[in-house]
């Protein structure tokens, strides 16, 4: 497993159907690309961000590699296995922290934390410790693990995604926007979390955001995503010099000719 | 070799029980729901099991007792299968609701260990609601047996899960395909079974075609067992007759169900369908 990258995305397309009006009656389609020709490559224990605008590409990308979507053309490796050839071998490899924290809402955080470690071969007697250890990681109040996820608050329900990632030990953990739409503090205690989790453990992050400013604070490396294409992708300090630019937000800019207000536009060219 | 076979047995296992811890909390969650829900069940098949007392209020002659067990079991197979195919089918559009159908489905867990979880939920469940129906159902009614094989009509429905849980997996996939109508497709599938095999009334007086179709339903060979069971009091070699064409079936529609649900899920895989916005 360690001679291989974590991630190797190599010429990676994603096509979806999107319907395209009418014409003589019958429903028009056509064939939008979410990824163009994507390649990359992520080191082991290394934090990767990818910039993009909404409708960029950039949850495709996360989905590809949990093997939640199938792709058209190209090939992604996590350590050395085929996304699409084994699946299963990739899925006990890694774990995904998405914008909303999906959970079965009337369930605790206990039970929800439960059954879904079952899925990762944790039986009963593992989680029963692994469960309260993970939660007092994340900062979650003890007394407040037996209520409904629906009584508790975004950034809570984000801590409880991170500690369900978290208890089954990815060596890849992908994260699709994690701290988007969480108050200052919670933001801040996320990306804590995420710098304590890179100290601690060897794990491999791609991080998607459009957040610039937790880009450079957590990320090595930094990519730009723009409509499916991987503009670039190096060191913060160097995007902004090969963009003539001084902040990343001013290279991003420079980039994709776009600045983030431009979302709308662009989501309704390429929507994933 | 063995030993990683083993394991990989064994992460099943454990992901399995998992499916049913989960279903578990969550009737736990709603059990106000729950009991709402079947106290509705209870009226649904009151009102069913009343026309045999309705029918000879009205000057017809009938047994009453006999015609009275006859729509009882109609009723709760009827309600047996629907809590079945409920469950398989429902888990997965509210999954889809909650978001969680993209971590379960990324999870290591096998899709037969996954499904057949949840069909394994399901037939605990469903026989304990069913149990639980049928004997307030008979009290209320005082209804008298005679010399009933419950434990024969208990093995013909159990035989008769392992369709019902194959048929619900192809069910369960609808709301992969269609987020909007799945579920009700589902409803749909559960009604068409049950009409062509005799719910409250016999496959005979059914058009010709309809009774054809009535011969390759597993639920006219679980009411007809069952019916057999209570009110005539056949064991289970007397009723091996109604058992071996539900294995037969059953055989079929669990690999069935479990090759039309991956292909439902590939479909929803290429075509970006997991996610909850659809």
């Amino acid at each position: 497993m360690s001679a291989h990258p974590a991630v190797e995305v190599r010429d990676l397309r994603k096509e979806f159907i999107r319907r395209d009006g009418r014409r003589n009656g019958r429903v028009r389609r056509r064939r939008v690309a979410a990824l163009h020709d994507v390649s990359f490559t992520l080191a082991r224990g290394e934090c990767v961000a990818i910039l993009g605008q909404n409708g960029s590409g950039k949850s495709t990308l996360v989905r590809v590699l949990s093997t939640l979507l199938l792709f058209e053309g190209g090939s992604a490796h996590v350590f050395g296995i085929d996304v699409s050839a084994r699946p299963r071998a990739v899925q006990r490899l890694v774990n995904r922290v998405s914008v909303e924290a999906s959970f079965f809402k009337r369930m605790s955080p206990a039970e929800n934390l439960s059954y879904s470690a079952r899925f990762y071969g944790l039986t009963p007697r593992q989680t029963r410790t692994a469960i309260p250890a993970i939660l007092q990681r994340v900062g979650f109040p003890p007394e407040r693990r037996g209520e409904p996820m629906e009584d508790l608050s975004r950034g809570m329900q984000q801590k409880i995604a991170l500690a369900r990632a978290l208890l089954t030990s990815p060596v890849l953990l992908l994260l699709d926007e994690p701290t988007t739409g969480l108050d200052p503090r919670s933001k801040l205690e996320v990306q804590e979390l995420v710098r304590n989790l890179r100290r601690e453990h060897d794990c491999t992050i791609l991080l998607c955001t459009h957040d610039m400013a937790e880009a450079e604070a957590l990320a090595d490396r930094v990519g730009i995503l723009h409509a499916g294409r991987l503009l670039a992708l190096d060191t913060p300090a160097e995007i902004r010099s090969r963009y003539d630019a001084a902040t990343l937000e001013d290279a991003f800019m420079a980039a994709t000719g776009r600045s983030f207000e431009d979302e709308a536009e662009i989501e309704s060219e390429v929507h994933a | 070799m063995k030993r990683q076979a083993s394991l990989a047995v064994r992460r099943e296992l454990i992901g399995f029980a998992g499916i049913i811890e989960r279903n578990t909390y969550l009737i736990r969650r709603f059990a106000w729901w729950e009991l709402a829900w079947f106290l509705y069940t209870i009226a649904n098949t009151l009102t069913i099991v009343f026309i045999a007392k309705g029918v000879e209020a009205a000057g017809y002659q009938l047994d009453v007792n006999r015609e009275t067990i006859v729509l009882l079991i109609g009723a709760v197979v009827w309600s047996y299968l629907g809590l079945v195919f409920e469950i398989e089918t429902e888990t997965v559009a509210w999954e889809r609701w909650e978001g969680t159908i993209e971590y379960t489905f990324m999870a290591p867990l096998s899709r037969p260990a996954h499904l057949l979880g949840m069909g394994a939920f399901a037939v605990i469940y469903g026989v304990l609601r069913t149990v639980l129906l049928f004997g307030l159902v008979a009290a209320v009614l005082n209804v008298h047996f005679g010399h009933p094989d419950f434990l024969a009509a208990a093995l013909v429905l159990a035989v008769s899960s392992l369709s019902f849980v194959g048929i619900g997996m192809m069910t369960a996939v609808l709301p992969l395909v269609s987020p909007e109508k799945g579920t009700q497709l589902g409803f749909i599938a559960q009604g068409l079974l049950l009409v062509v095999s005799g719910v409250y009334y016999p496959v005979s007086v059914l058009p010709q075609w309809m009774q054809w179709i009535s011969v390759v339903s597993p639920a006219t060979y679980t009411l007809d067992g069952a019916r057999r069971a209570v009110l005539d009091g056949a064991g289970p070699v007397a009723v091996w007759g109604d058992i071996w064409p539900l294995i037969l079936t059953g055989v079929i529609a669990i690999p069935l169900g479990l090759y039309v649900f991956s292909r439902g899920e590939r479909y929803a895989k290429r075509h970006g369908r997991l996610k909850r916005s659809g």
